[in-house]
């Protein structure tokens, strides 16, 4: 998880959020949460006896009575506030982000659709025919909203990340806490995965070339603007379910403060004392029914989606996001969520005749030019294996770079012509220059072909020098996360469509529960409906229009940005930076956010026994001064006994502000740990915190004064 | 724990824990077996009749008693049961004058007394506001109320056999047929339970006869020249009324009337079995369910809720109250006041929470006379909505309501969306639930404020004060809940009162049975997920702790104020007469 999001509480943001929250202290705003409803009758209630003094049964001193409205309305500010604070931090983040946005200015090196320019956004640019311009060259300044998709754009430390792209050239160290709230800088670079970058970030070093892939207007703040300020929020289904808990509990808890009145009326009638204050049974009732989850439901919730949002993954409903917390299964496939989407060199397999070392240097002088990942794979394992230096290109060296049509590249080096690609594009090559494939090569690149890996040959003039294997290069770190996953109780499936040693192999590296190899595109739909079937909920990223139907058919299905549209679609959640390995990150926010909601909602029933200590007693104590052997908090008067449980009860919600948008501490643990872990601190806690809580108030209280 | 409680009680109570779960075992497995019928070892022979007779039972209602049933279904054929039932037991009592087995010529019942005992005995709660021996005749008691005995525990017994099926569903409608469970549960696995507990309690003396009286001429001829001991078909109806749960005893003074309960041994007997079988039904519950270790944590919350509760009522009853204390009345033999000698404290005290912990009702001691610690507990084990054992089924689809608020939370605490023994509980469960749970605790709030408000609520107390509003609470406590035992005190035989207690417990029964019916429903549509380390862990000693947990803070947090001014200021006042 990203700790840092939101752990900072701007003042103006919060100042806003309580200005902003007074609006929505109006009854009618409240239908749909009765515990603020119920709330909002108590305080509008003591209002009225407050102002009234003649209508309340009880000689309850009219001080006490005002101060008691007072903190009823206190009470509800606090939770009206929490959701306003919760909406205000996403749509204050975007809004800080649109402000930058309007003035900001780019360079273009280059426009879409000129001759050497490309308008699909995609590709790399170095094995593609045209030259990038260089990031020195002289640009056009525009404004930033004039940059179109397909455009070339440079820029350098210091300035701000004009439009959404791909960096086609250098590399640079990028701040993008504007987005994701993260501090640390991130490298984004030319090529690999690294290589999206989002507008609204700023450059901390260097340069970056960057293609326009988002038009103006579209990136991922103004998507994350648009969806922000535009969606109204919908109750997801937990939300609901447990807003009736809720519910029933205040319905509960009414009838209780209500027959209070008779039961105390028949109590006094023989023991001299007097029924119960309206006042005090508002006051016992707003602190039993359940106002610091009731209040703080609704900011948990925005939160759960607004960390969703900081991670660039828009999610088309929260119900998505509940469902991330269930599930049992995720899917993954092997390229570009297990593997890089980029493979390595790993071994170099020598034709009869050729000697190792001669097959690696032709290989390393092939790849010299060659700046895609493989190729800088292929020089460094020649340096690895061979003690061969990756050497300047020399003056008269001239690169062949790679083409979709002829499928290899190399480096013209005098007379010499040296060459690596597809093993059909360079045994076309040899043929030419009337050389042949030896059999023993072309068995080692069917066997390399069987395993999964990928083969290239190596060729100088008509000789075939042998044959490298590409192997595919596990992410790191994501063995330790699979374990975290495993502890949670959640399996882990790649999908491949390898031969089923070469998947077994990768499985065991990245340590995959299970995998699922040689897989066709259908394969994944039968899987998901399989595993649907045994009452699993299955997650699965995807980005092809083949994945379309496994992602309907998912439960949590991520789609990429960079995927087709079906595919996103189908899925129930985008990731802007098509980064499928956050599905991970993912869970851990639909678990959090579910956690958050049981931890306050357990916190806030635990609170209910203190409230009864304080209040109870106090109030039942001039009629049966006894009672004072049950008053364990030695609070003596029931003003301060019952102004200081009410105060609690507003100040605990306000305490509890931040835990409901960052979340409670989330730890990757199986349920029966979690669950005590979570019991002591929010069961046990919640029934002892109150205790001193209330004391210290109380105590506070008489210091002021107050009788 | 206070003067009269001697190192043997602490043995017995162990023995009787330990009588209970052994009693237990095998009845929770022949009732999943009855009602889950597997391909199994030949059953005994002795079983034989009992089957040949439910088979003959079943014959005429031909296809309807094969077919299985929806929810709505199974309700309405429950409902429909319960309905014959509540006309019968209404009309023998009106119509007693003039049919036989009347041997005192007893006339007919008042129609507000009638209709309560007919709604109490149909609900399984057994509140008497009559006094049998002089109100009914032998008709009525064996021909309604015994009858009623063995339906009522059947109703509740086959309602939480649907919730189970429901659970263990893989995603049909059905939960089985309610004739042929009630058929089976009542002539199998009651009749021949009721008949040998009968039989034992015959051969400890209780009576079994058509006779109505026995004259008898006391050996003290100053007391009175004759007297007319009332008898009758007693040990059929109390065997019954022990092992149902149900608790209306044969003669006004229920087990505390020699005739009804005669020896140590026969307390002991009549003690398991007012235990065994809610017990055994609740392992029972896991085996049908389809998760045994389940149903063994239910039972375990339960003992841990009864275990606790049952030694401070022995211990409030082993002492003498200060007050009595001043009048030099010896202290050694612990609060005797309203209990039987022969008896003592501590039999009598755990019989009271053993009754009130189960939604028996039965008693063998007088709850009014308990000390205001001893009538708390007893209040409390009640209005925690009888889940500790409880009524038979009823205890455990009770208790199930409080499991799926435990799941609910516990679960989010997890970061999972919530769900029940693999079936994942929603805003549909959570609305059936918060019915479920509210329905008594309500009635018991609303109930007693409305005694305590009106009128005839306080006249017909027999105590002033704090006890007297305690007499009001435990009326509607027990009515509502579904227990039947009477805190006494209480002159409940008139119109207001049989009507509202007749109303609390039509509430305490039905607002609870339907919405568990309706919960087996929507569970039984629902696919079961497999459990894993992800999932909340329903069994071990976390669950139990959070279950019992959940059960107390509920209980707590509605009644505490109640408490409060009832056994609460009673206590307080009854130590500071003391301190005078």
């Amino acid at each position: 998880m990203s700790g840092a999001p939101g752990r900072g509480f701007d003042r103006r943001l919060v100042a806003r959020a309580l200005r902003e929250s007074l609006v929505r202290l109006a009854p009618w705003k409240l239908v749909d949460a009765p515990v603020l409803l119920v709330t909002w009758c108590s305080a509008a209630a003591a209002t009225l006896l407050a102002c009234v003094p003649s209508w309340n049964g009880r000689a309850e001193p009219p001080w006490f009575v005002v101060a008691l409205a007072a903190l009823l309305w206190l009470t509800l500010w606090f939770a009206t506030a929490s959701e306003a604070l919760a909406e205000g931090r996403g749509r204050a983040h975007a809004e800080a982000l649109r402000a930058g946005r309007r003035s900001q200015q780019a360079v273009r090196l280059r426009r879409a659709g000129t001759p050497d320019g490309r308008g699909d956004g995609e590709g790399d640019g170095a094995r593609d025919g045209a030259p990038l311009p260089s990031h020195d060259a002289p640009g056009e300044t525009i404004p930033a909203t004039e940059l179109a998709v397909g455009d070339l754009y440079v820029v350098r430390a210091g300035e701000v990340v004009p439009a959404d792209g791909d960096a086609v050239a250098g590399i640079a160290s990028v701040d993008e806490s504007a987005v994701t709230g993260e501090s640390a800088p991130v490298i984004r670079e030319a090529g690999g995965d690294r290589s999206a970058v989002t507008g609204g970030t700023r450059l901390l070093s260097d340069w970056l070339v960057v293609r326009v892939t988002a038009p103006a207007g579209g990136g991922f703040l103004e998507r994350m603007i648009a969806l922000v300020e535009g969606a109204t929020r919908q109750r997801t289904p937990n939300e609901i379910a447990l807003s009736l808990l809720l519910t029933a509990l205040t319905l509960l808890f009414v009838v209780v403060v209500a027959t209070v009145r008779p039961f105390s009326r028949d109590d006094a009638a023989w023991s001299g004392g007097e029924p119960l204050g309206f006042a005090t049974l508002l006051a016992l009732l707003v602190c039993l029914i359940p106002t610091t989850i009731g209040g703080l439901l609704p900011a948990i919730g925005i939160a759960g989606i607004d960390r969703l949002h900081r991670h660039h993954v828009i999610a088309r409903s929260g119900r998505a996001v509940e469902a991330a917390g269930d599930v049992d299964v995720l899917l993954l496939d092997k390229t570009g969520t297990i593997t890089f989407g980029n493979r390595a060199a790993s071994e170099f397999l020598p034709a009869p005749g050729v000697a190792p070392a001669e097959l690696a240097e032709a290989a390393q002088l092939a790849s010299l030019g060659d700046e895609t990942p493989e190729g800088r794979s292929i020089v460094v394992l020649a340096k690895e294996k061979f003690g061969l230096r990756g050497r300047a290109l020399e003056a008269q060296a001239q690169v062949v770079p790679f083409t979709a049509q002829t499928r290899m590249s190399g480096l013209d080096l005098g007379a010499r012509r040296v060459r690596k690609g597809a093993p059909s594009a360079i045994a076309a090559f040899v043929r030419e220059r009337g050389g042949a494939v030896a059999d023993a090569v072309a068995r080692d690149v069917e066997r390399i072909g069987r395993e999964g890996a990928t083969p290239l040959l190596v060729a100088e003039g008509g000789r075939v020098l042998g044959a490298i294997r590409l192997r595919d290069v596990v992410k790191g770190g994501l063995r330790e996360r699979f374990a975290e996953l495993r502890r949670m109780g959640i399996r882990t499936i790649m999908i491949t469509g390898d031969a089923a040693t070469t998947a077994a192999a990768i499985a065991a590296e990245a340590g995959v529960d299970e995998f699922r190899a040689e897989a066709r595109p259908e394969t994944k739909l039968a899987l998901v409906r399989e595993l649907q079937a045994g009452g699993r909920l299955v997650a699965m990223t995807g980005d092809g229009t083949n994945d379309a139907p496994a992602l309907a058919q998912a439960d949590v299905a991520l789609a990429m940005q960079s995927g087709t549209q079906a595919a996103k679609e189908a899925g129930n959640m985008v990731d802007l930076e098509s980064n499928p390995t956050k599905l991970i990150e993912i869970v851990a926010i639909g678990k959090q956010l579910l956690m958050t909601r049981g931890a306050l909602t357990t916190f806030s029933l635990a609170n209910d026994v203190a409230k009864y200590f304080a209040i109870l007693p106090a109030a039942f104590l001039a009629g049966h001064p006894e009672f004072a052997a049950l008053d364990v908090m030695q609070l003596g008067s029931p003003t301060r006994a019952i102004l200081a449980a009410v105060l609690f009860n507003a100040l605990i919600l306000a305490a509890l502000v931040p835990v409901a948008l960052r979340g409670v501490a989330y730890h990757a643990l199986p349920a029966a740990l979690l669950l005590r872990r979570h019991l002591l601190r929010w069961g046990v806690g919640g029934l002892l915190a109150p205790f001193a809580g209330i004391k210290l108030l109380e105590l506070a209280l008489r210091g002021l004064g107050v009788p | 724990m206070g003067e009269a409680f001697e190192f043997r009680h602490a043995i017995e109570f162990v023995l009787l824990l330990l009588l209970v779960l052994a009693a237990a075992w095998p009845l929770g497995s022949a009732a999943a077996r009855l009602l889950a019928p597997a391909a199994g070892p030949r059953p005994p022979v002795w079983r034989a009749p009992f089957a040949a007779l439910a088979a003959a039972l079943e014959r005429p209602l031909g296809a309807a008693a094969t077919q299985p049933m929806g929810w709505g279904a199974y309700a309405r054929a429950l409902l429909l049961f319960n309905a014959i039932g509540l006309v019968a037991t209404f009309a023998l009592q009106r119509a007693q004058g003039f049919l036989p087995f009347n041997p005192r010529g007893l006339p007919a019942v008042r129609w507000d007394t009638a209709l309560c005992t007919a709604v109490s005995f149909v609900t399984n709660t057994n509140w008497q506001s009559y006094s049998g021996e002089v109100a009914l005749s032998h008709l009525v008691q064996a021909g309604a109320l015994c009858v009623q005995n063995f339906l009522s525990a059947a109703t509740g017994i086959a309602a939480m056999a649907a919730l189970a099926r429901g659970l263990a569903g893989r995603g049909g409608e059905a939960l089985g047929n309610a004739w042929s469970d009630l058929i089976a549960i009542t002539v199998r696995l009651l009749l021949p339970l009721a008949l040998a507990l009968a039989l034992l309690l015959v051969a400890c003396g209780v009576p079994q006869t058509g006779r109505a009286t026995l004259e008898a001429t006391p050996l003290d001829r100053s007391a009175a020249t004759a007297q007319s001991i009332a008898l009758g078909p007693v040990a059929s109806q109390v065997a019954i009324k022990q092992l149902g749960t149900n608790g209306g005893g044969f003669f006004n003074a229920n087990s505390a009337h020699p005739l009804e309960n005669p020896t140590p041994l026969s307390n002991l007997l009549e003690g398991v079995a007012l235990l065994a079988l809610p017990a055994g039904l609740v392992l029972a519950f896991g085996r049908l369910a389809g998760d045994r270790r389940h149903g063994r944590a239910l039972l375990a919350t339960m003992v841990l809720l009864f275990v606790p509760a049952a030694l401070a009522l022995v211990a409030a009853e082993s002492h003498l109250p200060p007050p009595l204390a001043l009048h030099g009345i010896s202290a050694a033999d612990g609060a005797l006041e309203g209990k039987e000698v022969r008896f003592g404290a501590f039999e009598s005290a755990w019989w009271g929470a053993a009754t009130t912990a189960a939604s028996n009702g039965s008693v063998n001691a007088m709850h009014d006379s308990f000390t205001p610690q001893g009538g708390l507990v007893a209040l409390v084990l009640m209005q925690l909505g009888e889940v500790v054992f409880g009524g038979v089924g009823s205890g455990v689809y009770g208790m199930v309501l409080f499991v799926l608020v435990a799941v609910f939370v516990a679960a989010l605490m997890v970061g999972r969306t919530p769900e029940y023994l693999g079936k994942k509980v929603e805003a549909h469960e959570m609305r059936l639930a918060c019915v479920g749970l509210l329905a008594p605790a309500l009635a018991v709030l609303l109930g007693t404020a409305v005694a305590a408000a009106c009128p005839f609520g306080r006249a017909s107390v027999a105590n002033p004060e704090a006890h007297g509003f305690s007499e009001l609470l435990y009326a509607f406590s027990s009515a509502a809940n579904n227990n039947g035992s009477a805190f006494a005190g209480l002159a409940a035989d008139q119109p207001a009162w049989n009507l509202l207690l007749a109303l609390a417990m039509a509430i305490g029964r039905y607002a609870v049975l339907l919405p568990v019916l309706a919960l087996a429903g929507s569970f039984a549509s629902k696919r079961p997920a497999p459990p894993g380390p992800g999932t909340l862990p329903t069994h071990g000693a976390l669950f139990v702790a959070l279950l019992a947990a959940v059960v107390v803070l509920l209980g707590a947090l509605t009644f505490v104020p109640a408490l409060l001014l009832g056994p609460g200021v009673d206590h307080f006042a009854l130590a500071s007469e003391g301190v005078r």
